[in-house]
């Protein structure tokens, strides 16, 4: 990384590079994936979500190994007669609403999740989440948003949710009327990078901020017009619509992944709030030699190394520029489930024009393209990674990097190091 | 609407990929969101598959839904025909595409393709993932034979092979040891002079499953997934059915009787071919009697467990149970000859309910109960699916057959050791060696902490305080010290027994004689 980063930023984003969309078969989780984090964020809320045999699966197969608590999520599996209209939808909805609440008095708020199934037989869960408000008022909030594979890709569902968090938070609650802080920023962190960002803006003397989501239901920002609104996560498109919608300005900046990524970041907000240089290189300069030396260490092992990434989480594109600009890797294909040029527009000011870049994906074609490319590493989801693997290509599920702290200075090494470990154990492997 | 925390099951379609990824030359065309893809990973991340499954998901988006998903169908059963050249294509719908109604099999049919097409029915919204890998086999052998049944009243051809010959049906991608119980059977087989004439679905070909006719008889391995094929092909090729499930020594010498009888051929069971009989007879086994057991799983292994667990190992099951309503007679009868009632439940928190309620010494059971018997503190071994990928072990570790039963042994026993093990640490730990920390070294992983300052009431036994019984009474200074005597292996019945003593005996503070009386009592 040079240190003329701070200038690149200032570059007009008008030069967006085309991208090109294909369609066809898609290997991604769909948005009911983003309970499996969102409700270790948000601890005192439950996920119910309303669809198929086929929806509770999923979401126990992509929680994997997290069964040793009874989950805060759960699925109201639709059945013969629901469908066959022997029993009146809404009337069993209530039901198991009851059983769940009487077995989880804890529970302050419920988040009703629609589902293909419940899509496609026009259930409406908006209508029975404010039915089941008003029986519950006080006690429970209900929020619905929908995670169904047929309108979300994976970290979309997160965007649907934290959506319907910034709706809902419109209304006052219990009538106070909540102070919007200075600063919101959007999409889910682990803790430990939250209160890492939550000193560094202090120090710069920015604040109150807020983060969304926040860690108990009903601590959710409301943003009104003198907030500004800085992006953690690149797939927040409706997020950010909504909070614009709410007279917040949304900054634009890259997504703090690396040293590069997050100074840019701070520096966004910093600017915004006007912090003179100084400071802001007084209160960046130690965390940043950090991380540059962090990641030093991985460029070692990184440089000139072939990377290509599947579509996935969305975080294609900053990860891409993550790697080359820092890393010296060489990006060779990145492809990405979902492309929003305005979100992307600091991303790519940095990455640049990139020949192969596409959105969308049809599945064969873009295992066929690895396959030719034969890359040193391929950033992929968890189905492909092993099949992969057993033809000889090192790959790096990109879900680990939606579960892992990657975000921050003090993260950067170990962002480097979730890709430098395949290759290093390639290397070793004699057998 | 039915409330579910975890499932046991994946849906029908899920069975459906488990047929196609078990075999070679079938790929399914499966109507659904992208979101279903997540499939691929049970077979690549928990089986450790080096392929992804055979199957090309439709995946349609809410977009497609208002035009012609009927379109996307067809487009997807070309591409996927033209890319994977299958010898037969399965088509079936997920549970969001059964709701749309596109009829994805009868498009499939008339689209005048080059291969043949089997549709299978999914029945997302009422059946499960068994349910559906047992439909998806049968549709596969009905489809590929039905042109073949002989004509009522024909002779059945004659034998290719002088050999006597059967097929194993049953065994499938993601199911319970099953790549290790075929070449186990097979060795099994062999060495009665019997051929493997076709094993299906696991490694079969479509063109294999045009050979099965030539075969005596079918051994249903699995009923789960092969028994609507074995009856099929009985009623239609007069094929014999061999029924007894080859798992636990007894089982085993009844599967090589049944075989030869079915065969008309010589065979008596070798008597010294697993180490399981001697093993348990053992002095060093005493202490294995009558073991608290809870056994739970699919059906087929549930019913063998409580038979090994019973007759083999002298355990006594104090309770068992599936979570397959559809297979639940034979598991209800296998209870009622221990007198026992059966739970057929697929509610994972009714399942902890009762096995907290019993407070058994070992669980036998899936995943869940794993992590169930993990929370309660009690030892634990899987016997059946959903399992994690630490069931798909490197080593050969088969559960049917002789050398199964050693497995059973090893990996039965093996946790109550490790038990003991922690037993032995609570009881030594104010010994100078010990401090409070230590930890037994199989819980280590999972971060459970000894409960260093608990007194001997409460430390005798795991699970205890749930079951309310320890609020209303009092162990007395004297009393408790007498119970610190007793052996640790033995401390937890007789606290329990005690207690139950003085509950039943409307006695409050347990004192050193309420504690003989007990002994006494129970002592019959
Ligand atoms: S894609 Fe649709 S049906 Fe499939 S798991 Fe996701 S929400 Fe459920
Ligand atoms: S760690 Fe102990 S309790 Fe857990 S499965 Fe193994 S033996 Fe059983």
């Amino acid at each position: 990384m040079t240190e003329a980063v701070l200038a690149t930023d200032n570059r007009a984003a008008s030069t967006a590079p085309a991208i090109t969309v294909e369609r066809g078969q898609r290997a991604v989780f769909c948005g009911l994936t983003s309970i499996v984090w969102l409700h270790r964020k948000i601890q005192d809320a439950f996920f119910l979500v309303v669809g198929s045999r086929t929806c509770a699966h999923l979401l126990q197969s992509a929680a994997g190994v997290m069964i040793f608590a009874e989950p805060r999520f759960a699925t109201a599996i639709l059945q013969d007669r629901d469908l066959a209209g022997m029993a009146d939808c809404h009337e069993e909805l209530d039901r198991v609403v009851e059983e769940l609440l009487s077995r989880r008095p804890e529970i302050k708020t419920l988040f009703l999740v629609g589902s293909c199934p419940s899509e496609v037989i026009k259930l409406d869960l908006n209508n029975a989440a404010s039915r089941l408000q008003s029986r519950h008022s006080g006690r429970v909030r209900m929020v619905a948003y929908s995670g169904s594979g047929i309108e979300t890709t994976f970290t979309q569902g997160e965007d649907k949710c934290l959506t319907e968090l910034v709706e809902s938070a419109r209304a006052p609650v219990n009538g106070s009327q909540k102070e919007s802080p200075a600063l919101i920023i959007a999409g889910t962190l682990s803790d430990i990078v939250e209160d890492q960002f939550q000193r560094l803006f202090d120090e710069l003397g920015i604040g109150p901020i807020a983060f969304l989501p926040a860690r108990s239901g009903d601590a959710m920002p409301r943003a009104g017009s003198n907030t500004r609104v800085l992006l953690a996560q690149p797939y927040l498109t409706e997020t950010a619509q909504a909070l614009r919608g709410q007279g917040a300005k949304v900054l634009n900046a890259p997504f703090p992944l690396g040293a590069e990524g997050s100074l840019l970041w701070l520096k966004a907000a910093a600017d915004e709030f006007g912090v003179s240089d100084e400071r802001f290189e007084e209160v960046t300069a130690a965390p940043l030699a950090r991380a540059r030396q962090a990641v030093g260490y991985q460029r070692e092992k990184l440089r000139g190394k072939r990377i290509a990434f599947l579509p996935d989480s969305q975080l294609e594109l900053s990860l891409a520029r993550f790697l080359a600009r820092e890393c010296d890797m060489n990006v060779e294909s990145i492809t990405t489930p979902f492309h929003d040029p305005q979100i992307m527009a600091s991303e790519l000011a940095l990455f640049g024009e990139h020949p192969d870049m596409i959105e969308g994906g049809d599945l064969e074609s873009r295992l066929d393209h690895v396959r030719a490319l034969r890359p040193d590493l391929t950033v992929c989801g968890m189905g492909i990674a092993n099949p992969l693997e057993a033809e000889g290509l090192r790959s790096k599920w990109s879900i680990e990097l939606i579960f892992s702290p990657i975000q921050g200075f003090d993260q950067a090494g170990d962002l480097a190091g979730l890709f430098s470990r395949p290759l290093a154990r390639a290397a070793q492997l004699e057998v | 609407m039915e409330l579910s925390l975890w499932t046991y099951e994946g849906p029908p379609h899920v069975g459906a990929i488990r047929i196609a990824n078990s075999m070679r030359g079938v790929h399914l065309l499966l109507h659904a969101p992208q979101g279903d893809s997540y499939a691929d990973l049970l077979f690549t991340m928990i089986e450790r598959d080096n392929h992804r499954p055979p199957v090309t998901y439709t995946t349609f988006q809410a977009r497609d839904l208002g035009s012609d998903t009927a379109e996307l169908v067809l487009r997807s059963i070309h591409a996927a025909v033209e890319k994977h050249k299958p010898q037969v294509l399965l088509v079936g719908d997920s549970c969001t595409a059964e709701l749309i109604q596109d009829q994805p099999g009868s498009l499939a049919s008339s689209s005048g393709l080059s291969v043949p097409v089997v549709p299978v029915e999914m029945l997302a919204y009422s059946r499960k993932e068994n349910w559906g890998a047992g439909e998806t086999f049968y549709s596969l052998v009905r489809g590929l034979l039905q042109n073949r049944v002989p004509a009522p009243g024909s002779e059945a051809p004659p034998r290719t092979n002088e050999q006597p010959s059967v097929n194993l049906l049953g065994p499938s991608s993601l199911g319970f040891r099953c790549r290790d119980d075929v070449r186990e059977v097979t060795q099994l087989l062999n060495d009665m002079g019997v051929r493997v004439n076709v094993c299906a679905p696991l490694n079969a070909s479509p063109h294999d499953l045009l050979r099965l006719p030539e075969a005596d008889a079918n051994v249903c391995l699995y009923p789960e997934i092969a028994g609507p094929a074995c009856d099929w092909l009985h009623r239609n090729f007069k094929q014999p059915t061999i029924k007894t499930v080859p798992i636990g020594v007894g089982a085993t010498r009844e599967f090589v009787a049944e075989v030869a009888k079915t065969l008309g051929i010589d065979h008596t069971p070798d008597s010294e071919a697993s180490r399981l009989p001697w093993y348990s007879r053992s002095v060093d086994s005493t202490y294995l009697t009558g073991k608290r057991v809870f056994v739970f799983g699919d059906a087929t292994h549930t019913v063998a467990a409580a038979r090994i667990a019973h007759e083999e190992l002298a355990f006594e099951v104090v309770g068992m149970g599936t979570y397959s309503r559809e297979q639940a007679r034979s598991v209800r009868e296998a209870a009622k000859e221990l007198g026992l009632e059966a739970l057929i439940s697929d509610d994972y928190l009714e399942v902890e309910r009762v096995i907290s309620e019993l407070q058994p010494e070992l669980v036998l059971g899936t995943q869940m109960e794993r992590h169930i018997a993990k929370r309660l503190g009690v030892p634990c071994a899987v016997i059946s699916t959903p399992a994690h990928v630490q069931d798909y072990p490197a080593r050969y570790s088969p559960q049917m057959g002789y050398e199964g039963a050693n497995v059973i042994f090893d990996s039965w026993v093996h946790p109550l050791m490790m038990g003991l093990e922690e037993h032995l640490l609570a009881m030594f730990r104010d010994d100078f060696e010990f401090n409070d920390g230590a930890q037994p070294s199989h819980l280590a992983a999972e971060g459970v902490s000894t409960r260093s300052e608990a007194p001997a009431v409460n430390d005798a036994s795991h699970g205890e305080d749930d079951t309310g019984a320890s609020a209303e009474l009092t162990w007395d200074l004297n009393a408790e010290r007498e119970l610190r005597k007793i052996p640790f292996f033995v401390r937890g019945k007789a606290k329990r027994n005690t207690e139950r003593f003085a509950a039943d005996n409307g006695v409050n503070v347990i004192k050193v004689d309420t504690l003989y009386e007990a002994k006494a009592h129970y002592s019959r």
